[in-house]
């Protein structure tokens, strides 16, 4: 006799308690604390804040911690987090020049006002599995410097100077804010901008690696990338002048592309730009590749039909938590869509077998 | 619960989203955009529904959810309880006594009233979608009325296979205007599309309510020689021995046997608690 399945709500409570279980792993060993998340996993805190749109290590390690080091699980509890908080303004653009730089570098020029600082960086570092880390030990403390007092100017700038590199339109309009309002197409710039920052680092890559390799190839030099702390500042209406709130750490990439000239434009320089929450690298890069793929109409070049031009294609699909939502939906129960499926491939072939019945008695 | 706005969203999105229902219902059939937010579950798993419900409900309302017609698949266990812990509302299994429903892929077999409201999930809004995948493109079709390609694609059907080989999310013309995507719900359930209570469709992720409002003109597209035709299994449900709901198909052995039984598991128990009893039902089995 059939019972209908009952007991869903049991069945998840269950899952649910198992599943805290297995998180927390051996107890015979030591749990992790936030602390050592925020400090020794500090790129994996960094690609939680960016792609989950906010910057805080402290609650970007917990859910580091609460999703087994799943990131994309992570990254959409901190979504989730970040949408019911109450927003009582906006800062004033930080001012990237202002940086206080840890790494600072640019593949055009060999030197520039405030020089190579490589800082800490995997770049040069041979790829060989240190061993010595398994077993634990003191770090040798880093050879220390006196940071520059004056602030690094933007290698664009001195391209700008002598004009062989586009100008960017200055406007006064408020950007718009993609979690607030339905995301339209065309979209400007700053939209693209907000939604590539925010988006997958993996698809952003490999997104970008395709302009690398020939799908709408602009070949970039990475005029400049940047990682370090900014203030942000705010103006409060009570004191009618703005003032430090806090602090981000940010990444930054200025691209410098190729440009022949258009009818309209001489032959310059053009732009790409990346700009990321953290110490974020590859996908500053990434994005300041793809950003400048997106820019192909506003500067006369031909849709050679890349994906990575096409802004509905990469904006539509960059974002991981609406992408893993779609994607992992198709495990809900399907079977009132399948059972119909299923009634019309029977009757299908019940006709289909009929009519090669009739062909055959024709024949006869 | 305390930590979170009745219903968790906070009032401003809750009128945000409320001002797109009433375009919604102001234009039937027409796909509104809104300002989806992330919700603490992942898009695609009714985070559409689930804005419109908790824009719709009030305190005094009562609850139900299904998924697949059932009250007690596992996502609407989850959204019931989301819904019970967050808004505090009453909750139900029983059709008749629900104010609010949340449905995923069916609509109830017992004819909805004037005093309820049906909230959709829906996964695709476009129902032109898998024809043209570009948004500005199909919003141009609609805006033009040009819905060639759809009736394309239903020829092609005939032509290729002898039917419209659509099943389920069959594409449906609202009050002579807009081409609608019913949602998945299987074409079984289209003729029910017109009725008396408000229908909601919420799309988190593609970020689009539509609506169709209490007694629209809803007509499933089909052509004068091939009509539209609401298909099930031909069978009667073998617990209630109901002839005309929709039916789930449940493998019972390896050596093939299967059995029927209703979609809408509440009017299933509702029909056995009545006294009727199907091929393998058993008086007391409700």
């Amino acid at each position: 006799m059939y019972v209908a399945v009952k007991g869903g709500e049991r069945a998840i409570e269950n899952a649910h308690a198992w599943l805290a279980e297995e998180r927390r792993g051996d107890t015979s060993v030591a749990e992790l604390s936030i602390a050592q998340i925020r400090e020794q996993l500090s790129l994996a805190v960094n690609r939680v804040m960016a792609e989950g749109s906010l910057f805080d290590p402290d609650l970007a390690a917990l859910a580091i911690k609460q999703s087994r080091g799943d990131l994309i699980e992570a990254i959409f509890l901190i979504r989730a987090y970040r949408t019911t908080l109450p927003r009582f303004g906006a800062s004033l653009p930080v001012e990237t020049g202002d940086m206080a730089c840890d790494r600072r570098i640019s593949a055009t020029f060999k030197d520039a006002p405030g020089g190579q600082v490589l800082g800490p960086t995997f770049d040069y570092t041979h790829r060989l599995l240190d061993f010595k880390l398994a077993a634990e030990g003191e770090v040798a403390p880093a050879a220390e410097g006196t940071p520059r007092e004056e602030a690094t100017p933007h290698i664009t700038e001195f391209l700008q100077g002598e004009d062989v590199i586009q100008r960017e339109p200055v406007g006064e309009a408020v950007p718009g804010d993609l979690t607030r309002e339905p995301m339209e197409f065309p979209a400007d710039r700053a939209l693209r901008l907000q939604s590539l920052t925010r988006g997958d680092e993996g698809f952003i890559l490999g997104m970008a690696y395709s302009t690398q390799r020939g799908y709408a190839r602009n070949h970039a030099f990475v005029g400049e990338l940047r990682i370090g702390k900014v203030a942000v500042e705010m103006e409060i209406p009570e004191l009618g002048f703005a003032i430090e709130i806090g602090e981000l750490e940010l990444t930054e990439c200025e691209t410098v592309n190729q440009f022949q000239g258009s009818k309209t434009e001489p032959p310059q320089f053009t732009r790409g730009y990346g700009l990321v929450f953290g110490q974020s690298e590859r996908k500053s890069i990434a994005m300041a590749l793809v950003d400048r793929a997106l820019r192909w109409e506003e500067l006369g070049e031909d849709n050679l039909g890349a994906v990575a031009q096409d802004e509905e294609f990469v904006l539509s699909h960059s974002d991981n938590i609406q992408a893993t939502g779609f994607l992992e939906h198709i495990k809900l129960p399907h079977y009132v869509d399948f059972q119909s499926e299923l009634e019309l491939v029977r009757k299908l072939r019940r006709e289909a077998e009929e009519r090669t019945a009739g062909y055959q008695e024709a024949a006869e | 619960m305390s930590e979170y706005n009745f219903a968790y969203l906070d009032e401003q999105t809750k009128r945000m989203i409320r001002r797109a229902i009433l375009k919604g219902l102001a234009v039937p059939g027409y796909q509104v955009p809104f300002a989806s937010r992330e919700m603490p579950m992942p898009y695609g798993w009714g985070t559409g529904g689930v804005q419109v419900s908790a824009a719709t409900l009030t305190p005094e309302d009562t609850f139900k959810v299904i998924d697949q017609g059932a009250d007690d698949t596992t996502n609407a266990v989850s959204i019931r309880k989301f819904f019970e812990n967050t808004a505090g509302v009453a909750v139900t299994e029983e059709t008749e006594k629900a104010t609010v429903i949340q449905t995923r892929h069916r609509i109830p077999e017992a004819e909805l009233t004037e005093d309820q409201i049906l909230v959709y999930q829906v996964p695709i809004p476009e129902p032109l979608r898998f024809l043209e995948p570009r948004e500005t493109e199909t919003r141009k079709m609609h805006s033009l009325e040009e819905y060639g390609l759809m009736h394309v694609k239903l020829y092609e059907d005939i032509s290729q296979h002898g039917d419209i080989a659509t099943s389920y999310a069959y594409p449906v013309m609202v009050q002579d205007r807009y081409v609608m995507d019913p949602s998945p719900i299987p074409k079984f359930d289209n003729p029910k599309l017109e009725m008396s209570a408000i229908q909601l469709f919420g799309a988190g992720r593609e970020q689009r309510i539509y609506a169709v409002p209490p007694h629209t003109k809803v007509v499933s597209l089909d052509f004068e020689d091939y009509p539209f035709e609401a298909t099930k299994a031909d069978h009667a449900c073998d617990l209630c021995g109901a002839e005309n709901s929709y039916l789930d198909e449940v493998i019972l052995d390896d050596a093939g046997n299967r059995m029927f039984v209703c979609s809408d598991t509440d009017y299933c128990r509702s029909r056995r608690a009545a006294g009727h009893v199907g091929r393998l039902g058993t008086e007391d089995a409700a």
